[in-house]
């Protein structure tokens, strides 16, 4: 602080922040890139470990056996779907009942803003069969929830069959402390976004559902599974919930724990782990798995039923049964015995999930890479913002502090108005509202008069209003009245800059991957971004790094990860379906990302665009 | 508010007056005389002495009851005046219930023949079979009334029904104090330290912050028709875990322990191996006689369990009392002038839904909680109930499937609505299963300080109308000093149900007051819904001293309808929590903060900045000095 009280120092470290700024700016750019990457090498992480007392030290022992009687029972669901064509209600009421369980059920039903054209469904109407196993002397104030969904088709007949061989056999252990609560859910997450909100007595999301009879006091820990065959070769843990929250690491290190313990290969983002990571090999592979988690989690959607808990604080995880090529395989029993383990040391549960890290990213199951250790590498793009803004800052005051010292100029157009800067960063985020609001509400209008679906009509119309967007720098510029001025520029510059150093930093805090990929994408250009740069060039550079774009990038990359490339016009169709989920996952669970990138990180990206176009 | 409860007191007198009138003897000691034909609850001798002969003969026709019950209970009930006053009486109730578990229901009584409560009797020190360190405390605290009840687990109305004696879930403790009492809250605060340590649980926890004060909920059961509540303390304890350390101190009340009687069967690797254990001291002065000329201490200890029949029976729906409760019965306990174990049979007229062995010939029918039961009678004072064997196993065994059971027409749930950890719903829901009659409960919330509520928001509905409660009582919480009380009298329309709401924030505790385990939770005790239901038959107000103990707690003052009390599950709340493996760093952090920062901007911000002259280089200096010396001008 010496160092800014005095004049001399002061100036002589302005002098060496604005001199250098921009070696400074691409050295942190590197740095940041790097220091990412190195994330995913091992030496650098650190292991896994159980934090939690209740469920580390504490012995299990498990003895489920009936993996026969699951099968059957999965067969006799899969009768009963056909026959109903949907969830069979009366035979799962019935089925629960037989083994002791308090059976309720909820029907709801949900019209959706658009058609999904994914899931084909546009009116949804379903019912959750429930059952409650009470726990022997507990007070109904505590529960687990294990969930399996009733999927249409061929799918997941297994995790029923499973989810109701496990509850004959709970039905009769007496050291159940907390209620365990058995649900099948119809429509996967519409339907367990209904139990949820009919559970806690929200509506967050307009949905229509009956109210719920039979509670279990507060759920402590959710595992969702999903197992279409008889047999497995490994089991994948998915962990990435809506919004890129995350359940505590203690669960991915309970599942890892017993999947060690049963010898079940277990994988993550659908990635064995390896374990020669000195080599080149064994570190893509990493950092392949580590990507894969950052783009799942940055696009803020739920990766399977457990992610809509998180929001009710409950800490939970989807486990998926995969059936690939390989020799050894296992049978249902043994996942009933490792759900069972898992069960019952959630069971032991005194305090909610709370020892471990909420905030990681994990580049295989054994290690973690916790929020200390990642989040310099955002830290160093968001300090380019500041660098970058300071040295505007320094510009702009540069002019009077001449002044003071006597040496009288030509008097300067005193400072911007406020409305030559306010002007367009109120019509950018016009824009913005426009991108948000327009395209589910003028569905109608667009598809009576273009040959599109409601779907296409809701995306194509995002894309337009996106593009129309690029054309705002002219029409800006003629409501101004006088000329654009030099200072004027710079005062637009630095609001935007500081406006996206916050967002992007409050982004990263709640959703890191999310902040880190727009920072990655959007810090180069906003930095370096004057209107004396060649137009045609820097704006082609502005519109490649746009978040319109960003996303394009990450659906290829996201293809070429999972090992499933795609051609580019099928990245585009893929990229126009991101853009509906995105979308409906807004409208259905109130997932977030949409509306922070249409009304926030759009417009902001658009007074970049302003300032090029700067006349 | 005030005007309102001036007002409506007075419905809420005339509709607990039925409770708070138990003077006209209600409890007798000495047996009525049998004149009375319409006695709703009566033993019936069919054929003593071929007891369990013959099944048969053990059918229960309609027709011999009018015949036998007169001279039955002539021939059984031929009551003398004990000489020594002092009396106990043990029973065992079991009810096969519907979900295929057993009910098993224990009641100790002991009455105590004297009043200490008299002036000038203060001391007594004469103790035959009343326990000496319950009596002691009685005469030190002055207690008119004491109930205390040690529950793990949650009763479940839906499945069970009613339970004879109905208890929340954790500790239970509410006291009458005598009226001479000055110092209520002090006499109150050492009772509970007192009790703490006689039933080896944490009462001592009880302290201002969870006691309230009800206004009408809770009168008083036995003599003296208390309304002025300054002298009612009530509290719970949800969280309070029971165990055999509570079991113990429990049974040493009893005059013959653990050694003989019923007693023999609280083994507690049983007792606690089941799905819902509940035990419980009752004491209250009562009459001894129909004038109520001289009055008796009344101890009930009552111990509720029910078996699960899945978990203990592996699937098989058969139970025994040695498969129950490991032991089998081989005496009545010598003090106890009568030891009876009862089962129902309700439900099993013609013994196609399941077999009892060994048979009994004696039947007894009681009206118990508006509905007449039909009981089988083993006198455990007579030698033939225990056999040749010289033990009675009582041996049920399953043939058809239990029916559906009739819907409870009262019962309650509560959850917390809303997520996050700012604001939140409790909800109660309070049904009435009713076809065609509507009752008032009353429903009385006690909720902690650290759960502001905010009592705007409170809303009752009932079939999607607003139901305007007509009296309500709500005393706000005072932070860190006392718990909110909110009692509200609802009228609930028939076959209905009915909602009430109230919003809360949540508070920020100090960091002192966290529990250990912050995480877990904070709980709230149940909600206690109190109402006199329709009754489907008759009951009986005319109580004498023969009838089961089970049926006899709560003193009956109409014929049409009875008193339940209905407890909800208590609630686990989420407070805001801090990490409290933080301190460290959170040191490190502000240390750090104040050091650096805080110093370095203040010496900033009150620094008075000047331009001062640039210093003259080093070499300058020196020669100035020299100059100075040698007394040359100096460099410019």
């Amino acid at each position: 602080m010496g160092l800014l009280s005095d004049p001399n120092r002061r100036k002589a470290l302005t002098n060496l922040l604005t001199r250098l700024n921009a070696p400074i700016c691409m050295v942190c750019y590197l740095a940041a890139i790097v220091w990412f990457m190195g994330l995913a090498f091992e030496p650098f992480t650190l292991r896994t470990y159980m934090s939690e007392n209740a469920m580390g030290s504490t012995m299990v022992e498990e003895r489920f056996s009936s993996g026969e009687r699951a099968l059957s029972l999965a067969k006799e669901f899969d009768a009963h779907k056909r026959k109903a064509g949907g969830m069979p209600m009366e035979w799962l009421v019935k089925a629960m009942q037989a083994r002791g369980l308090e059976v309720f059920t909820q029907s709801f039903s949900r019209k959706l803003p658009f058609p999904d054209e994914n899931k084909e469904r546009y009116m949804v109407r379903g019912t959750n069969v429930y059952g409650i196993l009470r726990a022997p002397r507990a007070p109904r104030t505590e529960a687990l929830v294990i969930t399996a969904p009733c999927s249409p088709g061929n799918s997941n007949n297994q995790a029923v069959g499973l989810l109701l061989a496990l509850a004959q056999y709970f039905r009769n252990q007496i050291f159940w402390a907390k209620d365990i609560i058995f649900l099948v859910n119809e429509h996967d997450l519409i339907g367990m976004q209904a139990w949820l909100e009919g559970y806690h007595h929200t509506n967050i999301t307009g949905m229509e559902y009956s109210p719920l009879q039979g509670r279990a006091g507060s759920i402590q820990a959710a595992l969702s599974l999903e197992l279409s065959s008889d047999v497995i070769t490994s089991l994948d843990l998915i962990l990435e919930g809506l919004n890129g929250q995350l359940p505590n690491l203690d669960l991915a290190n309970l599942f890892y724990a017993f999947c060690q313990k049963l010898g079940v290969l277990c994988t993550i983002q659908g990635k064995l782990q390896r374990n020669d990571w000195d080599t080149a090999e064994g570190y893509t592979h990493a950092a392949q798995t580590m990507m894969l988690m950052v783009l799942k989690q940055a696009c803020g959607r739920s990766w399977g039923d457990h992610g809509l808990f998180l929001r009710y604080h409950i800490e939970a995880a989807s486990i998926r049964g995969i059936n690939g090529f390989r020799h050894y395989k296992m049978d249902v029993a043994t996942i009933g015995r490792l759900l069972e383990g898992m069960v019952r040391k959630l069971n032991n549960l005194l305090e909610r999930l709370h020892q471990s890290y909420f905030f990681y990213l994990l580049p295989s199951l054994s290690r973690f890479v916790s929020i200390g250790y990642y989040m310099p590498a955002f830290g160093l793009l968001a300090v380019i913002l500041l660098l970058r803004a300071l040295d505007l800052w320094v510009n702009l005051g540069a002019p009077a502090l001449e002044a003071v010292d006597g040496v009288t100029e030509a008097e300067q157009p005193s400072g911007p108005g406020v409305l030559t800067v306010l002007t367009p960063v109120v019509i950018s985020h016009l824009t913005g509202v426009a991108l948000y609001l327009l395209p589910v509400h003028l569905q109608e209008m667009a598809v009576e008069h273009f040959p599109v679906s409601e779907t296409e009509a809701v995306v194509l119309t995002a894309v337009a209003i996106y593009t129309a967007g690029l054309a705002l720098p002219h029409n800006t510029q003629r409501l101004l009245s006088g000329e654009g001025t030099e200072q004027g520029w710079k005062v637009l510059k630095l609001t935007a800059l500081l406006y996206l150093a916050v967002l992007l930093g409050c982004t990263a805090l709640i959703n890191f991957s999310l902040g880190f990929i727009l920072a990655v994408t959007l810090v180069p250009i906003t930095a370096s971004m004057t209107p004396h740069m060649p137009k045609a060039l820097s704006a082609l550079a502005m519109v490649l790094l746009s978040p319109a774009f960003t996303i394009l990038y990450c659906v290829f990359i996201y293809q070429e990860l999972i090992e499933a490339p795609v051609s580019v016009s099928e990245g585009w169709m893929l990229f126009l379906s991101v853009i509906s989920q995105g979308i409906l996952d807004h409208a259905l669970y109130g997932s977030l990302v949409y509306p922070l990138l249409a009304l926030f990180i759009y417009p902001c990206w658009l007074m970049f665009w302003n300032i090029l176009f700067w006349s | 508010m005030a005007a309102h409860r001036c007002g409506l007191s007075l419905v809420c007198i005339l509709f607990f007056s039925s409770l708070a009138h138990p003077s006209r003897c209600d409890t007798l000691e000495k047996a009525n005389d049998n004149t009375a034909t319409k006695r709703s609850i009566s033993e019936v001798n069919t054929d003593g002495s071929v007891a369990g002969e013959d099944m048969n003969e053990r059918q229960w026709q309609s027709t011999d009851v009018e015949v036998n019950r007169s001279d039955g209970t002539k021939n059984s009930e031929t009551f003398t005046p004990a000489p020594a006053k002092d009396q106990f009486q043990e029973e065992l109730v079991i009810r096969p219930l519907h979900s295929g578990d057993i009910y098993a229901s224990f009641q100790f009584r002991t009455l105590w023949d004297t009043d200490f409560l008299q002036e000038g009797q203060k001391k007594v020190s004469h103790y035959r079979l009343f326990p000496k360190s319950l009596g002691q405390v009685l005469s030190k605290f002055s207690v008119q009334e004491l109930h205390i009840s040690f529950t793990q687990g949650f009763w479940r109305t839906m499945q069970w029904g009613q339970p004879f004696i109905p208890s929340p879930p954790g500790a239970e403790l509410w006291v009458w104090f005598h009226h001479t009492v000055s110092d209520v809250d002090g006499n109150w605060k050492e009772l509970t330290n007192v009790l703490s340590g006689i039933f080896c649980a944490s009462l001592n926890f009880i302290d201002m912050t969870n006691t309230v004060q009800p206004s009408a909920s809770f009168k008083p059961l036995g003599l003296g028709n208390a309304t002025d509540h300054r002298f009612l303390r009530y509290a719970t304890l949800p969280r309070e875990i029971v165990c055999t350390e509570n079991l113990t101190p429990w049974k040493k009340l009893l005059p013959c322990g653990s050694k003989a009687g019923l007693a023999v069967l609280m083994k507690s690797e049983k007792l606690f191996h089941s799905s819902f254990h509940s035990q419980a001291v009752h004491i209250r002065p009562i009459c001894q006689d129909e004038q109520c000329t001289s009055k008796a201490w009344e101890l009930r200890q009552t111990l509720n369990v029910v078996f699960d029949h899945y978990t203990s029976g592996q699937g098989k729906k058969e139970w025994s009392l040695f498969k129950m409760f490991s032991r089998t019965l081989t005496e009545a306990c010598p003090l106890a002038s009568s030891s009876k174990v009862y089962v129902d049979i309700t439900d099993n007229p013609e013994g196609e839904l399941f077999e009892l062995s060994p048979a009994t010939p004696l039947l007894s029918q009681a009206v118990v909680l508006g509905d007449r039961r039909t009981y089988s009678v083993y006198d455990l004072t007579r030698a033939e109930t225990f056999g040749q064997l010289r033990s009675f196993n009582l041996l049920l065994r399953w043939k058809g499937d239990s029916g559906d059971m009739l819907r409870p027409l009262l019962h309650a749930e509560r959850y917390v609505a809303g997520f996050g950890l700012q604001t939140g719903e409790i909800h109660t829901v309070i049904y009435n299963n009713h076809p065609y009659r509507a009752f008032p409960v009353l429903l009385m919330d006690s909720v902690p300080w650290y759960l502001q509520l905010y009592i705007h928001t409170l809303t009752v509905t009932s079939k999607s109308r607003d139901n305007k409660p007509s009296y309500i009582h709500y005393q706000p919480a005072k932070d860190r000093h006392r718990p909110h009380l909110l009692e509200m009298l609802i009228q609930l329309p028939p076959h209905s149900m009915t909602e009430v709401t109230v919003q809360f924030e949540r508070a920020l505790l100090k960091w002192t007051e966290y529990t250990p385990d912050p995480n877990h939770g904070f709980y709230v005790g149940s909600s206690v819904i109190s109402a006199l239901v329709p009754s489907m038959v008759a009951m009986s107000t005319n109580f004498t001293q023969d009838q089961p103990l089970f049926s006899s707690f709560v003193p009956v003052k109409e014929e049409s309808s009875y008193f339940v009390r209905v407890y909800t599950e208590p609630l686990l709340v989420n407070l805001p929590t801090p990490d409290f493996s933080m301190p460290y760093n959170v040191i490190c952090l502000t240390c750090t903060v104040v050091a650096v920062g805080y110093g370095s901007f203040y010496n900033l911000l009150t620094r008075t900045f000047q331009v001062d002259e640039p210093s003259p280089p080093l070499a300058k200096r020196l020669a100035n000095f020299i100059r100075r010396i040698r007394g040359v001008p100096l460099l410019a």
